[in-house]
């Protein structure tokens, strides 16, 4: 056994470090928000020279092929740093979707173009108060699809979508007639988010169904755990950072236990994240049976950690954190779409626990 | 133990209940109207309660008030609670700054001038007392008083502070003495929020709105007669008015929704088998999460504002990635837009008016007797401390 990453991610992961904190400090994010712009263009464009589209493709598509383990990297790199790309809709879910469920045609014409940055893609998997991907209401008859996506985050820049249909995935394409959007207030006002509405669109469907849908789920659990991660270590540096500075009743705050302990909470809870998302990074790249509960272990580790993290960071800066101009809120909002993005903790706990279940019942017989 | 009324207090709440319903004319159909209507909405239902006797039920009837109990207090305001009676205009100045001058004004005539007029709701008040390097640790304040023959200047910065656009008058704390050990050479004053050198910024908060204010003065000039306590004594004096404090913040904003709302909103949420609450994990939780202890006071400040935050995030949980969306675009849930804008909310009201940290310490010191933090500070000149960078 090795819990670590390879020489090669390490090298990829202090390369997208550097990149971020030079060229994609908050200060983007911020941009973004006030701007109303949905994203920086600029930044996504350095983002697709770096290789960053390609990582996971194949190579014949135009990719790099890489495993991963590298794209795990990468997402808690940019979770870090709250960057305004399309990089978790289109990368992490979109792409990855093509690459284990497309058919040949999709693959064919989208990856190449998802490679060298000439397309973008999202994924809709909301429906209102169902749990993410599940219990659509999407009615699709003949190849054609009418029903209602919301809220469906970077909609406004996609060239295609994919989204959960009853049975399974979809593809539509976003200038295709029959799909009109309207943006939406969220919670989080740095990634976007549109109600994307379809009226007898033409849609094709996504090989392996039902199958094919669920594992889309976990791979994006054990995604967006990563990504998650990245929120929530940055948010306790940000707390660990104002600690050591910030000096009340003749000391710097950070000496105070009750302000030591919160921090200690903090690392502790990333460091368990951080163990389950490895646990999901590995049960994804074998494709063992046990990525069930790992990709749900991984998920419910890494949004308590970054919630945590995001609300004590606030707390811990003291009025500061409160203010529109602290970057507190970057977090304190990003955990909440995070988590509700894809199914709430008690969705997540409820698979979890039917995983185990279910192992404990085959391992007794 | 009686959590029942005793017959005395049962007759003032039957008071109470009447004299509100009789008047309730005088209150705002709905909350959320432009802040000059607000304002005025305010004003009417103060104006009503000061004719009726019911401001400053628990002051000394020498100062106006109506030498009533803290019980008649309490019952009074869960009463007026259930009609949602616009109070928050005026919680600081009556809740904090009025006790506080007339505990210490130096004269009669400054009481007079000023306590009357705030209890009809004429004036509001705001309070001065945090700065962007005195916080959770107010007694570092660095805004200078200095005398000029019966004046006083004005130097300094406060943050924070609650109203101040809407405020005419304010309670300021400021230091008269760097050369005296931090909590020695503070003193407090009246200050009129309309002289010259006052400037009030707006803060934007997370949440969007500004409820909060930076506050600027510059060679700000306030009478002798203004001073509220002796010169070096503004420590003692702000504790008349911190103690105020958590009785004024301590309770839920009204706006904040609680387990009734959690329960119709998940009554209206239609899960995969059956109605949110008829899941366990959700019945649970909402009755959990409603606890309330007693009477306003540290411990249920702390206590209302992480309920807040965690019955935000679980009320949006709930709604699956409905509870993402905020404002307009929110999807017609029963409160979903109540508990987004609580989950924002909490995390400034764990911080305003005392920390959960502060106030742990309080209970922690004052209540349970446990020794206090080594302040290396203490004890030494402000003016060293300050170079040392204590």
């Amino acid at each position: 056994m090795n819990f670590q990453f390879s020489e090669e991610a390490e090298a990829l992961r202090e390369q997208a470090r550097r990149f971020l904190e030079d060229r994609s400090g908050r200060e983007k994010a911020r941009a973004v928000m006030t701007a109303d712009s949905g994203i920086d263009r600029d930044l996504w464009a350095e983002i697709v020279a770096l290789g960053w589209t390609a990582l996971r493709i194949p190579e014949e598509h135009g990719g790099l092929g890489l495993s991963v383990l590298e794209l795990c990297v990468l997402a808690e790199e940019v979770g870090r740093v709250v960057s305004p790309v399309p990089f978790t809709s289109s990368v992490l879910l979109a792409t990855e979707a093509l690459i284990a469920h497309g058919t040949d045609n999709q693959k064919a014409k989208w990856l190449p173009k998802l490679a060298d940055g000439s397309a973008i893609g999202t994924v809709a998997l909301a429906e209102g108060t169902a749990t993410p991907g599940t219990r659509s209401k999407v009615k699709i008859v003949d190849g054609k699809a009418t029903g209602v996506k919301v809220p469906v985050a970077d909609a406004k820049v996609a060239d295609f979508i994919i989204f959960s249909g009853a049975d399974g995935l979809y593809l539509v394409e976003t200038g295709a007639s029959g799909v009109t959007m309207d943006g939406v207030e969220t919670i989080d006002l740095v990634r976007l988010s549109a109600r994307v509405t379809l009226n007898n669109a033409a849609v094709e469907p996504l090989n392996g169904g039902q199958a094919g849908l669920e594992h889309f789920l976990q791979s994006a659990a054990v995604l967006l755990a990563f990504e998650g991660l990245g929120g929530a270590d940055a948010a306790m540096e940000m707390a660990l950072g104002y600690a050591k500075e910030r000096v009340a009743f003749g000391r710097k705050i950070a000496g105070y236990q009750a302000v030591k302990h919160r921090l200690a909470d903090m690392y502790i809870k990333n460091q368990l994240a951080r163990s389950h998302a490895y646990y999901g990074a590995w049960a994804l790249l074998t494709g063992a049976n046990e990525l069930v509960q790992a990709s749900a272990g991984a998920r419910l580790a890494a949004m308590d950690a970054y919630q945590f993290a995001a609300e004590e960071n606030v707390q811990l800066h003291g009025g500061i954190g409160f203010t529109w101009e602290s970057d507190c809120q970057f977090y304190y909002r990003r955990a909440r779409l995070l988590t509700l993005m894809l199914g709430a903790k008690a969705h997540w706990a409820d698979v979890l626990v039917r995983a185990l279940e279910q192992r404990n019942t085959m391992m007794a017989a | 133990m009686d959590f029942e009324d005793t017959p005395e207090e049962a007759a003032y709440r039957a008071k109470v209940r009447a004299w509100i319903e009789a008047n309730k004319d005088a209150l705002p159909d709905r909350d959320h109207g432009s802040r000059a209507e607000s304002v005025a909405a305010a004003k009417k239902w103060q104006a009503r309660k000061y004719e009726a006797g019911y401001v400053g039920i628990t002051w000394p009837k020498a100062v106006g008030g109506q030498g009533g109990s803290a019980m008649q207090q309490i019952i009074f305001n869960q009463e007026e609670a259930k009609y949602n009676a616009p109070t928050g205009l005026y919680a600081i100045g009556l809740g904090m700054c009025i006790p506080t001058v007339f505990s210490h004004a130096l004269s009669p005539e400054i009481a007079q001038r000023y306590v009357p007029v705030a209890m009809k709701g004429e004036e509001v008040w705001c309070q001065l007392f945090s700065e962007p390097a005195a916080g959770s640790d107010l007694a570092g304040i660095r805004t200078r008083a200095e005398r000029d023959g019966d004046d006083w200047v004005i130097n300094g910065q406060k943050v924070w502070t609650s109203g101040a656009h809407l405020s005419d008058f304010g309670i300021v704390v400021t230091r008269t003495d760097p050369n005296v050990p931090k909590h020695k050479g503070l003193t407090m004053f009246i200050v009129d929020m309309k002289a010259p050198g006052v400037e009030v910024r707006p803060i934007k908060q997370m949440s969007g709105g500004s409820e909060f204010n930076e506050v600027f003065f510059t060679d700000v000039r306030i009478k002798d007669t203004h001073r509220l306590g002796e010169v070096g004594e503004g420590w003692k004096v702000s504790l008349t008015t911190l103690m105020h404090e958590r009785l004024a913040v301590g309770g839920k904003p009204a706006s904040a929704p609680g387990v009734k709302e959690m329960i119709e909103l998940a009554k209206a949420i239609d899960f995969a088998e059956g109605s949110a609450l008829e899941q366990s994990h959700v019945r649970i939780s909402a009755l959990s999460s409603g606890r309330t202890p007693g009477p306003e006071s540290s411990i249920s400040k702390i206590v209302i504002a992480n309920n807040m935050q965690d019955m935000g995030a679980f009320a949006a949980d709930l709604c699956e990635s409905a509870g993402l969306m905020m404002g307009d675009d929110a999807p017609d849930l029963p409160h979903l837009t109540r508990f987004q804008t609580s989950y924002i909310g909490s995390a400034g009201l764990r911080i305003a008016g005392g920390t959960d940290e502060i106030l742990r310490n309080i209970i922690a010191e004052r209540v349970l007797g446990l020794p206090g933090e080594i302040r290396p500070d203490k004890d030494i000149p402000f003016s060293e401390a300050t170079k040392l960078g204590l």
